[in-house]
């Protein structure tokens, strides 16, 4: 599967797309030049060595850091501008849960979207749960579960949210067991199937689920990303 | 829009109630700090009705910095903040929800504690409700202040002391017109000029701070 890596903004497409972007942290250039563009129902591996900028790339896609220069645009728009739409179809999971450790784990999901603005819909919060299999640690405060069980609370938040949008998720295999890879990979393939976006990074040997772009940072900058 | 700054509210009392610790060592820290000076000061009712206000004013300004630092550190370091940045709603909006958290956990309080600890000065009627009332008008802005310092430290090492010289110069005038206020009702005049000032500052941090947090939050997270 191909992406074209200059791919013009598609009106009412959701399709994620970067923009010449250029990255440097510590005086030091980890990429630039770098465009690419993730159509709706595509997964973008992004692989690369320790330090190679794949984390500030996740962070950069986010929003969260700013590029030093280029830009991201979703469906046409620098997320910049766009940020409450761009958010409200965003969800990233990251090297740190996101999670409170004084908060049940259905405490959690409900507080997170409450002050996110979404539904709040408690049929949805406890079938997120189930599906990660927390259910029975619903009612215990996530300070007293384990580091995979954790994480899984912060993957809920996945499950919460319009079919459409994107995930970033940034060493997601991180702390979970092999069943939580397979119900991972498994969200991730029923949110490509949906048409959804998906963006990761894993340093694991990963059976994809689904066919997959890979944009290898290691290479060095400028090259065409997406094989 | 409001049902974020609320929700930020709810979600924070909720943490701050499952650590109750967290809460009554600041409150036990300002009793301690205001009953130590007649002690140490000795008996003379008329120099404690002079310091009095001072000391509270002093007192619960200490208290209240003592307290930024769980104001967004947690949140930065279990990654709760980054969440909220990243879902699209005005990060000044969950802030001063996170800030009317704060207040109702420190400023609240206190302010009806010192209404006890006047009485460890022998201040009358009069300067006990202006002190209360210096108080409830004033600890707004302390929180408030304090939110932009601690925003602005977030993730440094040795923020804490940072952080204190950065906010104490800031509360300047908060302490003047606080303790004015009740020095005013000690001699028998009203404090009411004070007090309105004192509400002018809260009511001005409240519109500015919270953009200026969310914007430090923003730098503090790149």
């Amino acid at each position: 599967m191909t992406s074209l890596a200059h791919a013009g903004p598609t009106p009412g497409g959701s399709v994620l797309q970067a923009v010449e972007l250029a990255c440097e942290r510590a005086e030091r250039v980890l990429f630039e030049g770098l465009s690419f563009a993730v159509a709706a129902g595509q997964c973008l591996h992004v692989a690369g060595d320790n330090g190679a900028g794949k984390t500030s790339l996740l962070r950069i896609l986010c929003g969260m850091l700013a590029p030093s220069s280029g830009q991201v645009r979703w469906r046409g728009r620098p997320i910049r501008e766009a940020r409450d739409d761009y958010g409200t179809d965003l969800r990233y999971v990251g090297h740190l849960n996101g999670v409170k450790d004084d908060l049940t784990p259905a405490e959690n999901l409900r507080m997170w979207a409450a002050m996110a603005a979404q539904a709040q819909d408690p049929s949805r919060i406890t079938s997120a749960l189930q599906r990660l299999s927390i259910e029975r640690f619903a009612a215990v405060p996530c300070g007293r579960l384990s580091q995979g069980q954790k994480r899984r609370v912060g993957l809920a938040r996945l499950m919460l949210g319009r079919a459409a949008g994107v995930w970033i998720l940034d060493e997601p295999f991180v702390a979970l067991d092999p069943g939580g890879v397979a119900t991972l990979n498994a969200l991730i393939e029923e949110r490509v199937r949906a048409g959804g976006i998906v963006v990761l990074t894993t340093h694991q040997a990963w059976q994809a689920p689904v066919e997959v772009l890979r944009l290898d940072l290691t290479q060095g900058p400028g090259s065409g990303p997406v094989s | 829009m409001i049902g974020v700054v609320l929700a930020a509210v709810r979600r924070d009392l909720l943490v701050a109630l499952r650590q109750p610790g967290d809460i009554v060592n600041v409150l036990l820290f300002f009793v301690i700090v205001v009953t130590m000076v007649p002690l140490g000061v000795g008996p003379d009712r008329d120099m404690l009705r002079l310091i009095g206000p001072g000391v509270v004013w002093v007192a619960a300004l200490l208290a209240a910095i003592l307290s930024l630092g769980r104001l967004f550190a947690q949140d930065f370091a279990d990654g709760t903040l980054e969440q909220v940045l990243l879902s699209g709603q005005p990060l000044s909006l969950a802030v001063l929800g996170k800030i009317a958290a704060h207040w109702l956990t420190t400023g609240a309080p206190i302010t009806v504690i010192s209404l006890l600890l006047a009485l460890a000065f022998d201040l009358g009627r009069g300067p006990a409700l202006a002190l209360c009332a210096s108080l409830l008008l004033g600890t707004p802005c302390l929180s408030l202040i304090g939110a932009i310092g601690a925003a602005l430290t977030l993730g440094l090492r040795g923020g804490g002391v940072l952080v204190t010289l950065l906010v104490l110069p800031l509360y300047v005038p908060i302490l003047i017109f606080g303790a004015g206020a009740v020095d005013a009702a000690v001699g028998g005049l009203s404090p009411q000029s004070h007090l309105m000032l004192l509400g002018g500052l809260s009511l001005g941090a409240g519109a500015l701070a919270p953009w200026a947090i969310g914007a430090a939050l923003r730098v503090s997270l790149e």
